[in-house]
């Protein structure tokens, strides 16, 4: 069943614009991994999907819900959790405060947070500013989780963190999609960890879909042309 | 415990036991003071929830405590000539009854901050200051030139209003109303910065972004916080009104707006007994320098200068010895 669609999506940032036909499709329960190299649109995809930026044509259809005119708290509100790129915790909070803050009715709680990253339970009366980049990840992704999302979005997750935080990471998503079936969409360039957890990959060169499909039919060709690995 | 909580309980005890010393050594001007205190502080806690909290530097408060007064004045004014406030298309009378009057002033004051609230939350910074100044500066025009309560002499009522069970005329008696209420509003202020909507306030101060992306409306989010927070200092208005016996534009100033605003940066922005500790020093300068001279205002200007250029925390913050998380 279809969760989300993007249908030749297109925007400006100003005057220069920056998607010009995105095609992005998520069914129920699919882990998609959105690939590029930097600058292509992966970033301003996810902020147009998220209503922080105006989409200037196309589609958005989630979940039932057109999502072209609703402002950024309603998408999140229908159920797009977004982790944002830079982690953006609450920094004057606490842990345990950045989740309470974002609680809505269901299945997550502090409880299931605590569970999936066992580290914030440890940081709970924690300031959110005196964690680690990982521990911070970590609280983004809580914080994200605490909405109760039916989309959970991964923007950049494992960035600038220590090879052995980016392997927490990945097992936290791995068991996400195992253990919850929860829809995600993971911006990322590390594609052998993305290959583990992804079903489909879509593939942006210059603001425009160029490649869909199962992710393990990414060829050395398509990932030399447009990923650049 | 942690040292802001001894601060904070120490602050309570001593302004509990200062009427208590008073009525011992028979000194009710002392028990005066420490009601004024109280009412000033309440009226502090309620802007801090929208300046602390909200980080909406709200220069209008003035408004809210003024109708809060005006709802005493008005209601009580009718009660002692027994002329009904209305007699068509319904009759409504006056009253001199504290819980009629503090339930009209919290309403009056709740609808007057939707209504301020409303347009000026459409702005932020500097402009949302000068719009709220704005307001409160339109209220107490108009009670200037509005002669059927007094214009601007102001209104004189000769009996303090009656609370079931208490004799309010006593001064330990209406300060102990006064304290009662002080309390529940500073309950009230710590589990509503503790609540989901405390918390996402909070965030939204941070950033208004971030928090559209979990879902929640910083502008509904701070619309009703500044309400509540009208509310709170529009109770204060009524408490005032009542220990004076009297109102008048003056209530409505902008000099009080920079007052109530002043017992929140002397005590210490965002602090739970930030206002109490506030009020309690300036009621003691007033006291102590207006007794040097008429001018004390000079040292008052000169101190405040002084906790905003070396103890941004106030007294609570300095004396704590740590940040203010919620800074």
């Amino acid at each position: 069943m279809s969760l989300l669609s993007l249908t030749n999506v297109s925007a400006f940032y100003g005057a220069s614009q920056a998607l010009f036909k995105v095609n992005l499709h998520i069914d129920q329960g699919a882990v998609v991994a959105l690939m590029g190299r930097n600058g292509m649109g992966k970033s301003t995809t996810i902020k147009v999907l998220c209503r922080m930026l105006p989409l200037a044509g196309g589609d958005i259809q989630f979940d039932g819900h057109d999502l072209r005119r609703v402002p950024s708290y309603k998408a999140a509100r229908l159920g797009l959790g977004l982790v944002p790129e830079g982690r953006r915790c609450f920094a004057n909070l606490t842990v345990e405060e950045n989740l309470i803050a974002a609680s809505r009715q269901g299945h997550w709680d502090l409880n299931q947070v605590a569970e999936l990253f066992p580290r914030l339970r440890e940081r709970h009366n924690q300031s959110a500013a005196s964690l680690s980049g990982g521990e911070q990840q970590m609280l983004a992704i809580g914080r994200a989780l605490m909405t109760n999302p039916r989309l959970l979005i991964l923007d950049e997750a494992t960035e600038g963190l220590a090879p052995i935080v980016r392997q927490e990471i990945w097992a936290a998503i791995a068991k996400l999609k195992r253990e919850t079936g929860l829809s995600i969409l993971v911006v990322d360039k590390s594609l052998r960890e993305l290959a583990t957890v992804a079903d489909e990959a879509v593939v942006l060169q210059r603001g425009e879909t160029v490649w869909h499909g199962p992710i393990n039919a990414l060829t050395s060709d398509i990932t030399n042309r447009y990923i650049g690995v | 415990m942690k040292r802001e909580t001894m601060i904070n309980a120490l602050l309570a005890l001593g302004l509990l036991a200062v009427p208590l010393w008073a009525l011992i050594a028979d000194e009710p001007f002392y028990i005066t003071l420490a009601t004024r205190v109280a009412i000033f502080a309440l009226a502090g806690v309620g802007l801090n929830i929208a300046i602390g909290l909200g980080g909406l530097v709200s220069f209008g408060h003035a408004a809210f405590f003024g109708l809060g007064g005006y709802a005493m004045g008005v209601l009580a004014s009718h009660a002692q000539s027994y002329t009904p406030m209305m007699e068509w298309p319904f009759l409504i009378e006056g009253s001199n009854s504290m819980p009629v009057i503090w339930i009209t002033a919290v309403i009056a004051s709740g609808l007057a901050a939707l209504v301020i609230g409303a347009l000026s939350l459409r702005t932020a910074g500097v402009y949302f200051i000068m719009i709220t100044l704005a307001f409160g500066q339109m209220l107490y025009y108009f009670t200037i030139s509005w002669p059927a309560y007094g214009g601007e002499d102001g209104l004189s009522i000769y009996i303090r209003n009656g609370f079931p069970g208490l004799n309010t005329l006593d001064p330990i008696q209406f300060f102990a109303i006064t304290f009662v209420i002080l309390g529940l509003a500073l309950v009230f202020s710590t589990l509503l910065a503790k609540s989901p909507f405390g918390l996402a306030l909070n965030a939204a101060r941070q950033s208004s972004e971030r928090v559209e992306t979990i879902g929640i409306t910083p502008y509904r989010l701070r619309l009703t916080a500044f309400v509540i927070s009208g509310m709170i200092t529009g109770l204060a208005g009524a408490l005032f009104a009542d220990l004076n016996r009297f109102v008048s534009p003056t209530m409505f100033s902008w000099q009080t707006s920079g007052e109530i605003m002043v017992f929140i940066i002397l005590g210490g922005t965002a602090r739970l007994f930030g206002p109490v500790a506030g009020a309690a020093l300036f009621i003691a300068l007033e006291q102590v320098l207006g007794g040097l001279s008429d001018y004390w205002h000079i040292y008052l200007g000169l101190l405040l200068l002084c906790v905003v250029l070396f103890a941004r925390g106030g007294i609570i913050g300095t004396l704590a010895g740590e940040e203010a998380r919620h800074d």
